[in-house]
């Protein structure tokens, strides 16, 4: 065998991708358990093996198997497609834009589309579920329109730094304009209900809305991945090896909003998943981001999964608001995040 | 082989032009560079050629077809660009930094060939990083990091080379180096290289022909003994400089110099 023969085995053996096969199985693996443990945990304490039993050979006649169909079933799908959507949303966000403070929550995508949602509650109350997912992708470009807008207008361009300070502005003017729609329209309840009540009010008929606007975007995510590698790297570096920019952030920030959009229709404007996950994914499977993508899906279900547990499990029985959870563990994480000089992307 | 050539061309950032109309041919297998004063644009210039700006008016052309034309990956076949600074991505190793050069000659998702790791090899070879390439690149000192990012455009196998001041923060070892490495690709191998470069004694060392802007315009164009002259330096820089010859070179060289208005 040659030297460089030699080379090559060596090479293609201690690669990334067994990293990324790996992190991908265990993840599976565990959110699959996480799913079945969070069915299970209830008021009403229900068995593992009822659990399979009432997914699998699902009998109506039977009290529990109806809970599990009809409440925690799409509440744990939902928490799961929650975590996938703002873990993706983070992680292109942070390759296309090369900042590693990227989040939607952040950026103002959430507010924007919680935004939105409230103006559809106060003006047109009882408005199709599919209409108010459609408002929330708007609501998402609007937030991140103006953050975009406000960082551009301070010269010397978008730092990382500048952006998130735009995206707090953003925010809080929109989740005040929010909380005074609400307000004024005495719709505050609905409201709270549907911000803090997490993923509790997840449907089958929400689901079956979103699903094919997720599977497009995490399809979408995943074919511009190679793409979005070799935009982390710069724009110029990306233009030198003939990649067309310009197009590639185009989709990119479609999906984005896509993402964003249909997950704060679920869950409210929660923020952090799209931070810590795409982090925590580029730390394990490094930075290629065809690898990125699909462990953050993976990664980011699992999060929220276990974070909605969570928030269940803290103080029965009441429920813990899972956007409070998560910031919990987010904002030490930000810090830390800022504190490195974002040198991380 | 491929030309270059630069026709007419107006080009700037929004709205403010910095380079009114210039017309330039880039002259095949050799060393250019490019030197001016601050802001005189030439990375403007650099970045027109390598279509990171599009032009205003005119265009450049790339073997008789204007650029904007071809299709952007056929044209990073054909010539690779290093751009001034680049943040390094952190725990992306050489190699794999490396391997990114790659990706015009890969096509959709599939894999890396047999031939992309021979040319991945030989370009962290010919840059001296055979003992680095599992390191990761943010671990590095700027002298070695730019090795790699040269590599990487190394690895991208094209005739033409394209460097934004591929010499600066780097010490003087390090940044003979780098112009002995590119001396020896252009040699050995033909390539034409273009570099925006600040050390004039380097640029009439390295060079075959050598570009001197000012406000935005090409000013003198010609090898070393015609660029490198009192009354040239004069123009361009607004300095008073004594030559001499480089010992090496046998070019033209600036001993020491004093501000014309002195």
């Amino acid at each position: 065998m040659s030297v460089l023969q030699m080379k090559l085995k060596e090479e293609t053996k201690r690669s990334r991708p067994v990293m990324g096969v790996v992190t991908l199985v265990i993840g599976m693996v565990a959110l699959f358990f996480s799913v079945g443990l969070s069915i299970s945990y209830g008021a009403a304490d229900i068995q593992l093996h009822t659990v399979w039993q009432a997914i699998f050979t699902y009998d109506q006649t039977l009290t529990t198997h109806q809970i599990i169909h009809d409440i925690r079933f799409p509440r744990v799908l939902g928490a799961a497609i929650v975590g996938a959507c703002f873990a993706v949303a983070g992680a292109l966000i942070q390759g296309i834009t090369r900042n590693p403070l990227g989040d939607p929550g952040l950026l103002g995508l959430s507010a924007g589309a919680a935004f939105m949602l409230a103006i559809c509650f106060a003006f047109f109350p009882g408005m199709k579920y599919i209409y108010l997912v459609l408002f929330s992708f708007l609501g998402a470009s609007i937030g991140a329109g103006m953050v975009y807008g406000v960082g551009s207008l301070a010269r010397g361009g978008l730092t990382p730094m500048r952006l998130v300070l735009a995206g707090a502005a953003v925010t809080a003017l929109l989740t005040a304009l929010s909380e005074g729609i609400a307000i004024y329209f005495n719709i505050g309840q609905e409201l709270a209900f549907w911000s803090a009540g997490g993923v509790s009010g997840t449907t089958w008929f929400n689901l079956k809305i979103l699903t094919p606007f997720v599977f497009a975007g995490f399809i979408g995510a995943i074919l511009l991945s190679k793409s979005i590698t070799l935009l982390s790297l710069g724009d110029e570096i990306a233009v030198g090896l003939g990649q067309k920019t310009g197009v590639i952030k185009f989709f990119g920030a479609i999906i984005v909003l896509v993402l964003a959009g249909a997950a704060v229709s679920i869950v409210g404007a929660v923020g952090f998943v799209g931070l810590m996950v795409p982090h925590i994914t580029r730390f394990i499977v490094g930075h290629d981001y065809r690898w990125i993508i699909p462990v953050s899906i993976v990664l980011g279900a699992l999060f929220v999964v276990l974070a909605d547990l969570g928030a269940r499990v803290i103080n029965p029985p009441h429920e813990t608001p899972i956007g409070a959870l998560i910031a919990l563990i987010g904002v030490p994480f930000f810090l830390y995040l800022s504190r490195k000089g974002g040198k991380t992307i | 082989m491929s030309v270059l050539s630069v026709e007419k061309v107006a080009v700037g950032y929004s709205e403010t032009l910095i380079i009114k109309e210039l017309s330039v041919k880039i002259p095949e297998q050799q060393i250019t560079s490019i030197i001016g004063p601050n802001g005189c644009g030439k990375s403007t210039l650099l970045k027109a050629i390598a279509r990171v700006l599009k032009a205003e008016k005119g265009a450049v052309y790339l073997d008789g077809q204007k650029i904007q034309q071809w299709k952007t990956k056929d044209v990073a076949k054909k010539m690779a660009i290093l751009p001034q600074s680049s943040d390094t991505p952190t725990g992306l190793t050489v190699f794999e930094l490396v391997s990114y050069g790659r990706f015009p000659h890969q096509s959709g998702f599939k894999g890396m060939k047999k031939e992309d790791y021979e040319y991945i090899h030989w370009a962290i070879e010919v840059t001296g990083l055979e003992d680095l390439k599992e390191k990761s690149v943010d671990a590095l000192s700027g002298g070695q990091r730019q090795r790699v990012w040269i590599a990487m455009a190394l690895a991208q196998d094209t005739e033409i080379l394209i460097l934004d001041e591929p010499t600066t923060f780097l010490d003087m070892a390090h940044q003979l180096e780098v112009l002995l490495l590119l001396e020896k690709l252009n040699k050995e191998q033909n390539r034409t290289i273009v570099m925006v470069l600040h050390d004039l004694n380097h640029a009439s060392r390295f060079s075959h022909n050598i570009l001197a802007m000012k406000d935005g315009a090409l000013v003198v164009e010609g090898t070393p003994e015609v660029m490198m002259t009192k009354s040239n330096l004069k123009t361009v820089f607004d300095i008073d400089a004594h030559l001499t010859t480089c010992p090496f070179s046998n070019h033209p060289i600036c001993l020491s110099y004093n501000l014309c208005t002195h």
